[in-house]
């Protein structure tokens, strides 16, 4: 890889302890990731759900966007699409045709991932800035769509969409109860991208990443490789905004808005690109400063722009990464 | 015939609209590929010193009743030497590592400016009237009328486009451009500044972007979000152009323009995204875009 790209996972020096143990973690990520459950688990207990369950969505929407950046090399400035199209099929299938909120995540999901499949295959035609330029009007073509689209009830959006019963049985009225299903959706979502990072289809993702010439010269049809990640992530993002949609009561313009596409890049890089739990920190991080910095108005928007020059002047490894290159692990 | 020709009279309006919208594109996507050609970097706060530009000409007039015409000199040279600044202490910084980290640092960048316009000056728009001797270029065809302004806006923006080609292309100046575009180390070995032409360049860059921004003015309201409207059809302009040429891509922001405007015409609610689909089949059938090279 050439020095200094954007994908580089922060390479420790020899690690010993690089054998992965389960489940494709090493050691360290095995103990980080149990952290992490742990954390997931106990938290409700302590924070109010709601924040929680948005700081999850984010997370699994940035997970989902690392999955491209950080394995493929595709930096994609145009998740919000995914994302957002899948929070306002989500919520409209739950309003509007009174389906069950596993039905309804799943109909979001598959929005991102049906969404991704067009996009992706002309997105992937170009690498570097232009793949970041394209993905970005395609996304801004999805807002124009949904500003004029009737079903997205235009600058209002989706509002009180209901929960209802999960499996028609389990009442998600409650945040509390919500939070668990919000829970289980991240954790699969983590796990599943974790998995496919790490299967063998994973592993031609990195070597594409690295020297695609070499990949094709090895004979692997490294565009098909390209896009079935694209729609991975663009599916796992609309599984993110339909849960969102459905936790946060609300799908609107917002969610498909380029600034999205932003925030998302911005979760990542803070908590580290190319790392397994850097997007979840990142998300955390900002989720936390938006919800104790919102009084301030347009300063969120200063703050966030001075955190990201700061990101990529100062500490491209970002918060895991850094933490990562300390500890000499791969986290 | 009668019909057609009322027709077209109704059509006028748009086509001309179209077309000066398609000159800030040109002006924009002008500006990207100048400082794309020599510095490799997506300039993300391109719309940023655009709306930047504005709001120097709105601050000139209306603090220090510095009228229209200076400040289409002042506030180019304003929001320039800030780009300056920009390139110096930050972009700079950045040339040896992947690209996409200018693109980062520039979206970052984009954000504070955009943000410090909001917080100074609110979300809603500022009026800037235009200077009242744009009367003289009224066009008046039939029931058609153009405002003078708007002629002007495609004078000068045809001007600025047309000098900065000749520029580039004829002057010995700009054969030290494109040779430092082509072979940065060689020119350097020959004795020329090479870092300090990227400075100047994306100085230019930038200024380009402030003097559409002024330009545009008096056309749209002042907000500080009028830069990120635009800017996003640019980089649709500028992925079909390809960044291989100026004239390509002074060529394509006003073609996409009247584009835009006769789909307005035709089918109103597509002219959002009109250049969108466009740039998927220029994907499809030419990926390195209409005058790049592969």
């Amino acid at each position: 890889m050439a020095e200094g790209s954007i994908a580089t996972a922060p390479s420790p020096g020899a690690p010993s302890v690089d054998e992965e143990v389960f489940f494709g973690f090493t050691r360290p990520q095995a103990a980080a990731f149990l952290a992490l459950v742990v954390i997931v688990v106990a938290s409700p207990f302590v924070i109010y759900p709601f924040f929680l369950m948005k700081l999850l969505c984010f997370a699994l929407f940035a997970c989902a966007f690392n999955l491209l950046i950080g394995y493929v090399g595709l930096l994609s400035f145009g998740h919000a699409a995914y994302f957002g199209m899948g929070a306002y099929v989500s919520g409209y299938a739950a309003k509007e045709w009174g389906v069950t909120p596993e039905v309804a995540i799943l109909l979001g999901g598959a929005t991102g991932a049906l969404l991704g499949i067009p996009f992706g295959w002309l997105a992937i035609r170009r690498t570097g800035i232009y793949f970041a330029m394209i993905t970005l009007a395609l996304a801004q073509m999805v807002y124009f769509f949904c500003v004029q689209a009737p079903f997205t009830g235009g600058e209002d959006g989706i509002q009180a969409i209901p929960r209802r019963s999960l499996f028609g049985v389990f009442s998600l009225d409650s945040d509390f109860a919500m939070y668990w299903v919000v829970a289980g959706v991240f954790l699969g979502g983590f796990l599943l991208i974790h998995r496919v990072v790490h299967s063998p289809f994973g592993q031609v993702l990195k070597a594409i990443r690295d020297n695609e010439p070499r990949a094709i010269s090895l004979g692997y049809r490294t565009d098909d490789y390209k896009l079935m990640a694209f729609v991975l992530s663009a599916g796992i993002a609309g599984l993110a905004g339909a849960v969102k949609a459905l936790a946060m009561k609300i799908a609107t313009l917002t969610d498909v808005l380029w600034t999205m596409s932003g925030e998302v890049v911005l979760m990542s890089l803070v908590g580290g690109l190319g790392t397994i739990f850097g997007p979840v920190a990142g998300a955390a991080f900002i989720v936390t400063m938006q919800t104790y910095l919102a009084e301030f108005g347009a300063w969120v928007l200063v703050i966030q722009g001075v955190i990201f020059i700061a990101a990529v002047l100062a500490f491209r490894r970002g918060l895991v990464g850094e933490v990562g290159h300390l500890l000499k692990v791969k986290l | 015939m009668e019909d057609l020709l009322f027709e077209i009279q109704l059509a006028m309006p748009q086509v001309v609209l179209g077309v000066i919208n398609g000159a800030f594109y040109a002006l924009l996507s002008l500006g990207l590929a100048v400082i794309f050609g020599m510095l490799n970097v997506i300039n993300f706060a391109h719309g940023a010193q655009f709306t930047l530009g504005a709001f120097v000409a709105w601050m000139l007039l209306s603090w220090l009743g510095v009228g229209y015409w200076p400040a289409l000199i002042l506030a180019p040279l304003i929001v320039g030497a800030i780009g300056v600044a920009m390139e110096r202490t930050m972009i700079a910084r950045l040339y040896r590592i992947d690209h996409l980290y200018g693109l980062l640092l520039t979206f970052g960048c984009a954000l504070v400016i955009e943000g410090l316009l909001r917080n100074s000056f609110g979300s809603s728009g500022q009026r800037y009237a235009p200077p009242r001797e744009f009367a003289a270029l009224d066009l008046e065809l039939g029931d058609f009328f153009l405002p003078g302004y708007r002629v002007w806006v495609l004078i000068a923006a045809s001007t600025v486009c047309l000098a900065t080609w000749l520029i580039i292309e004829k002057t010995k100046v700009g054969s030290y451009l494109r040779a430092a575009t082509e072979r940065p180390q060689l020119v350097q070995a020959f004795g020329i500044n090479v870092p300090l032409m990227m400075t100047l360049t994306y100085g230019a860059g930038v200024a380009l972007a402030a003097f559409a921004g002024v330009l545009a003015a008096p056309i749209y309201s002042v907000s500080p979000a009028m830069g990120a409207n635009f800017i996003i059809t640019v980089f649709a302009v500028v992925v079909i152009g390809g960044m291989g040429s100026i004239a390509g891509s002074i060529v394509t922001g006003f073609m996409l323009g009247l584009i835009q405007g006769i789909t307005e015409v035709f089918w109103p609610e597509a002219s959002q995204t009109v250049v969108f689909v466009i740039m998927a089949v220029v994907l499809l059938t030419r990926p390195a875009g209409l005058f790049g090279r592969a």
